[in-house]
């Protein structure tokens, strides 16, 4: 049954290519991501993981190809999309000026579930101290506490979340990775690190990569 | 009850924070920030305080400048406090994580544009009769010049959110802000000084101050809008 199949896919990208400042960074990607599916985007630097994954949570209008959420297509399934999605990107989303915990309640957190994810996180004594005051480190763990909140949404989506932490801060959260796709959430990520995940697929940007030279090459021979 | 506490408390919905817990958090995080609140009312009260040093202290002279030196300086406190406006949050990506949220951004815009009036547009408009007894302001123009400050300064808290909106991803917006912000606000001060000198006049006043509302009505409907559109394409780049 095709509709069915269809149904258990969370996200689905085909054919997409993005461009940044007019270069095309990657064209032909699709990928499928079913519930409880892991991705972990791979590639060098430049080769454009955050423009993918800016373009997955729909603010980076610059595409071609279709997403589907729930087999639905952007940007009409955008706002039920982002109700299931939890995006941590490079600029982590804690603000200076308020604490640990009151972060997390701008998230939509309650008190002793912030204070359980805090302390899974290891900032627990930290959460009346403002984040200005913390290192770039413990940022980082603030905004990655929101993955350890018990009403965390469906989809994660996350830059880079290894970056800036230290060994035990990388199994915990792992072993919270694992926790959400034994729940039935699905995840999508970059990272420069190998992540022990049962499942997880990769995708290497630089198997889809576009050759600029031989595009312009082709455009000449075109003209010839 | 911890702030954290009645944050949550406020209740919300799944994908962001209710208007309510948003308006907690921008009011915590204007109040903590006591400089910023500081800041435009100093430079405000030093820049009228020097202008009878520099135009030398007659009473009649000064009456009659009163009324506008009081309205453009204000209009330059107002301007020089919203650079900061969404500054912090585009730096650390909360803006981006409010432009994700299923609440709109119209209403993030709306309430970060009177959080911003509530500590520089209203300290302003209170201070103004001090000041206007310090420039020998007639006595006709207090009640004039503070209601129309009330009302100015909150139109210009919602039009320097669209500059703020438009510059926030460059990184010396300093002076692009005021270019593009400073003609927006030709009408409000119009008016505003308008009224102040039809009251001292002995003029009615009403029909000015009934203006400087609508425009206020108008700002407030439409430049969040306008600022809401304008931070999406500063986050796209």
């Amino acid at each position: 049954m095709p509709a069915n199949s269809e149904s258990h896919s969370l996200l689905q990208v085909r054919n997409l290519s993005c461009q940044r400042d007019g270069r095309r960074l990657f064209a032909g990607l699709s990928f499928t991501l079913p519930a409880s599916g892991a991705l972990q985007i791979e590639g060098a630097n430049g080769a454009g993981k955050t423009t993918l994954l800016r373009t997955l949570i729909g603010s980076a209008g610059d595409y071609d190809g279709q997403i589907l959420w729930d087999g639905r297509p952007f940007p009409a399934s955008l706002p039920q999309f982002r109700e299931s999605l939890l995006y941590i990107g490079h600029r982590a989303g804690v603000r200076g000026g308020l604490t640990p915990l009151e972060n997390l309640a701008w998230y939509g957190a309650n008190r002793s579930a912030a204070m359980q994810a805090l302390e899974q996180v290891d900032l627990f004594g930290f959460e009346d101290s403002l984040c200005q005051n913390l290192s770039a480190g413990q940022n980082r763990r603030v905004a990655l506490a929101r993955l350890f909140l018990p009403d965390a949404p469906s989809l994660w989506i996350l830059d880079e979340p290894l970056a800036a932490l230290d060994v035990a801060g990388v199994a915990a959260l792992q072993g919270q990775m694992a926790v959400h796709l034994s729940r039935g959430g699905a995840m999508v990520f970059t990272s420069h690190q190998p992540v022990a995940l049962a499942g997880l697929q990769g995708i290497q940007l630089a198997d889809f990569a576009v050759d600029e030279l031989a595009e312009s090459a082709g455009g000449e021979h075109v003209f010839g | 009850m911890s702030s954290a506490e009645s944050l949550s408390m406020a209740g919300r919905n799944h994908g962001g924070p209710s208007l309510a817990a948003l308006l907690r958090v921008e009011l915590l995080l204007a109040l903590r920030k006591r400089a910023d609140i500081a800041n435009p009312l100093l430079f405000f009260v030093t820049v009228l305080a020097l202008l009878p040093l520099g135009v030398g202290p007659e009473p009649d002279l000064l009456a009659r400048l009163a009324p506008g030196m009081i309205w453009v300086m204000a209009l330059l406190a107002t301007l020089l406090s919203q650079e900061s406006l969404f500054r912090s949050d585009f730096e650390d990506g909360s803006l981006e994580q409010q432009a994700l949220s299923s609440q709109p951004l119209y209403f993030a815009v709306l309430i970060k544009a009177a959080v911003h009036w509530l500590v520089t547009g209203l300290p302003l408009a209170l201070l103004s009769p001090m000041l206007g007894l310090m420039l020998n302001l007639p006595a006709a123009g207090y009640f004039c010049l503070l209601v129309s400050l009330l009302l100015g300064t909150a139109s210009m808290s919602l039009i320097g959110a669209v500059g703020a909106a438009l510059t926030v991803a460059l990184r010396r917006p300093g002076l692009l802000l005021a270019l593009i912000v400073m003609p927006l606000y030709v009408p409000v001060l119009i008016f505003g000084t308008g009224a102040v000198q039809a009251a001292i006049d002995g003029y009615v006043f009403g029909p000015q101050l009934a203006i400087l509302a609508a425009l206020l009505a108008a700002a407030a409907a439409l430049a969040p809008l306008a600022a809401a559109g304008a931070i999406r394409i500063s986050l796209d780049n």
